[in-house]
């Protein structure tokens, strides 16, 4: 079923730092064709119907018909012909055509025509400025995704990673999904770790040693105004906020050993949740905001655990393998990632929640703090690429797998976006 | 129970006032704050340290890495043979020390800054029952976060699984 195609795609733009590899495919991705956006005006810093080709590449769904087999190259309705592109196979076009709109700003009109039913699927427009043309791709990226899928496209959202160099220096980097228009954070010479999104995608929460010890801060992306918001004695760590973006979930060691806190932080006030004298840590939200599940080694090895916040009831959701940590839920709240170790070896692998299945989702080695996408479809992770700390993605269905390697220090830790 | 959520929640509030000086940094210079920030500010009161920056005994014979199985904290053999000797230094001249916990990059990261910490705190645990002196004890866990040796050997790894004196 899987195709071990292995494409290589490196980005021409010299600012982006994350390069993109595919190393594999679904079998019969969806034939479209991408014709290049129609533009009179001076050469554009951006090649948008490029951006939407690695895009639809990248999800691993599509397989965009290259320029040179294209028979024509429509910008308008007018110029579409049905059969230049049912006789190269094609199932979808998308054409496009950029006009200067007042202001200096640019506008792109874009259509997406069916062809085995030769009928056109939708017409949109974009408008944006010669800086946003990114951002432009990206949105008819996720029209054009929705449209075909019927899944919300996330080629418009944004990941946060850290990046380390040596021991010596470490980055809390920003980029779009793509890997493109990184960005510095926060630069520290001692560690910073755990990066976390708030849900309105304004803030990130993370761990940083700046102090000689580890302590929670939270930053606001825009400003980079920040405020640390613990510093006591032992942990400090795995912040992750609540779904409504009032709290924070946390591991405290204050009181002797690893327990699961909620941080209010609007007041102040904390509230412990776990009480074993086992480790436990690693928190995240059940979507409804009611539970958190956990990692926690009460069992004598690391298992993830899921506490009901108003009884305090535990209970245990993992039994296979005896190293399953790092929890994440997906979107819908059906399926837990985490960190599972199988033949003694760190994969990502998911669990069904209603049966109870483990799929190990990977086959790379040392992989950890896997992050899924906010349309449920593909999971960023951490891993080793010769001994280099990369990222890598993989879909939720392991049918869709691409890295992104850096081109400078180690980088880990990814946390992908929600929906701006 | 009351009571000390108003406390934590004082403690957030000086945290907080602390920082508030510091609160907003530039893009690129925060890992600065390091030495100009919220630890080191603010205590030029005049006070006298002579006294307590008594001449330290140097103990080049002493060993002050102590190594541990994987997703183990049991401390060896030998790592209570040379804890008991620093416990003889440390009883009769005692110092403020900070024990270091470290893992290897297998696991978790989270998971592991709590393997750090256990192990940190065995190495504390068999000082303290030796007479040191709790309160002069601090425990840090880095986590996978420093190796001491690169790479995805077994041997690396051994190396990478420790606690350091300081």
């Amino acid at each position: 079923m899987l195709a071990g195609v292995l494409v290589l795609l490196v980005w021409s733009s010299a600012r982006a730092e994350l390069t993109i590899e595919i190393t594999q495919g679904l079998d019969n991705p969806t034939p479209i064709a991408i014709v290049p956006f129609g533009w009179g005006g001076a050469p554009l810093a951006e090649d948008v119907s490029a951006i939407v080709e690695a895009d639809l590449r990248r999800s691993g769904q599509f397989r965009p018909l290259p320029t040179s087999d294209m028979l024509s190259l429509p910008r308008s309705s007018g110029e579409v012909f049905y059969r230049d592109w049912s006789i190269l196979g094609t199932e979808y076009l998308l054409i496009g055509n950029m006009t200067a709109a007042p202001a200096g700003a640019l506008k792109l009109e874009f259509e997406l025509y069916d062809i085995p039913s030769r009928k056109p699927v939708f017409k949109r427009e974009v408008t944006g400025n010669a800086s946003q043309l990114r951002d432009m791709a990206h949105l008819v990226s996720d029209a054009v995704y929705e449209a075909i899928t019927n899944i919300r496209g996330a080629f418009s959202t944004k990941i946060i990673y850290v990046e380390a160099f040596g021991t010596e220096r470490f980055r809390l980097m920003l980029a779009d999904a793509d890997g493109a228009r990184e960005r510095v954070l926060l630069t520290s010479k001692q560690p910073i770790m755990s990066p976390a999104w708030s849900p309105d995608g304004k803030e990130v929460a993370y761990v940083s040693f700046e102090t000689t010890r580890p302590a929670i801060f939270r930053q606001v992306i825009a400003t980079a105004e920040r405020q640390q918001l613990t510093n006591f004695q032992g942990l400090n760590g795995a912040p992750a906020w609540s779904p409504d973006g009032k709290k924070l979930a946390m591991v405290l060691s204050k009181d002797g050993n690893p327990e699961i806190y909620v941080l209010e932080i609007a007041t102040g006030v904390f509230t412990r949740i776990t009480r074993h004298f086992a480790i436990d840590t690693e928190p995240n939200w059940t979507s409804d905001g009611k539970s958190l599940v956990f990692t926690s080694d009460r069992g004598g090895k690391p298992q993830i655990y899921q506490v009901a916040l108003a009884s305090g009831r535990v209970e245990r959701l993992t039994f296979e393998g005896d190293y399953n940590a790092r929890a994440r839920l997906s979107p819908d709240g059906k399926t837990l990632v985490m960190v599972h170790r199988h033949r003694g070896v760190f994969h990502i692998a998911t669990q069904d929640l209603v049966r109870g299945d483990i799929r190990v989702l990977t086959q790379t080695t040392l992989d950890e703090s896997p992050s899924i996408a906010p349309n449920g479809a593909m999971l960023l992770y951490a891993t080793k690429y010769g001994d280099k700390g990369i990222l890598a993605a993989v879909s939720l269905d392991a049918g869709v797998k691409f890295r992104l390697p850096s081109r400078q220090g180690d980088v880990r830790e990814p946390s992908w976006s929600p929906y701006f | 129970m009351l009571s000390s959520a108003l406390k934590q929640s004082m403690a957030l509030a000086v945290v907080m006032a602390v920082l508030a000086g510091c609160s907003s940094t530039s893009t690129t210079d925060s890992g600065g704050m390091a030495d100009t920030g919220p630890v080191s500010t603010g205590t030029a009161s005049g006070v006298d340290l002579s006294s307590t920056q008594v001449v330290e005994e140097p103990m080049p014979e002493l060993n002050t890495v102590f190594y541990f199985d994987f997703d183990k904290s049991v401390l060896k053999a030998e790592t209570r043979a040379e804890l008991t000797a620093h416990a003889g230094y440390l009883r009769t001249d005692p110092r403020p020390i900070r024990l270091e916990g470290h893992g290897d990059e297998r696991g978790t990261r989270e998971y592991n800054m709590a393997l750090g910490e256990r192990r940190a705190k065995s190495v504390r645990d068999f000082l303290v029952l030796q007479g040191v002196d709790a309160s002069l004890i601090e425990v840090v866990s880095y986590g996978e976060e420093y190796p001491a040796v690169m790479g995805t050997t077994e041997a690396a790894y051994s190396m990478n699984r420790r606690v350091e004196l300081k």
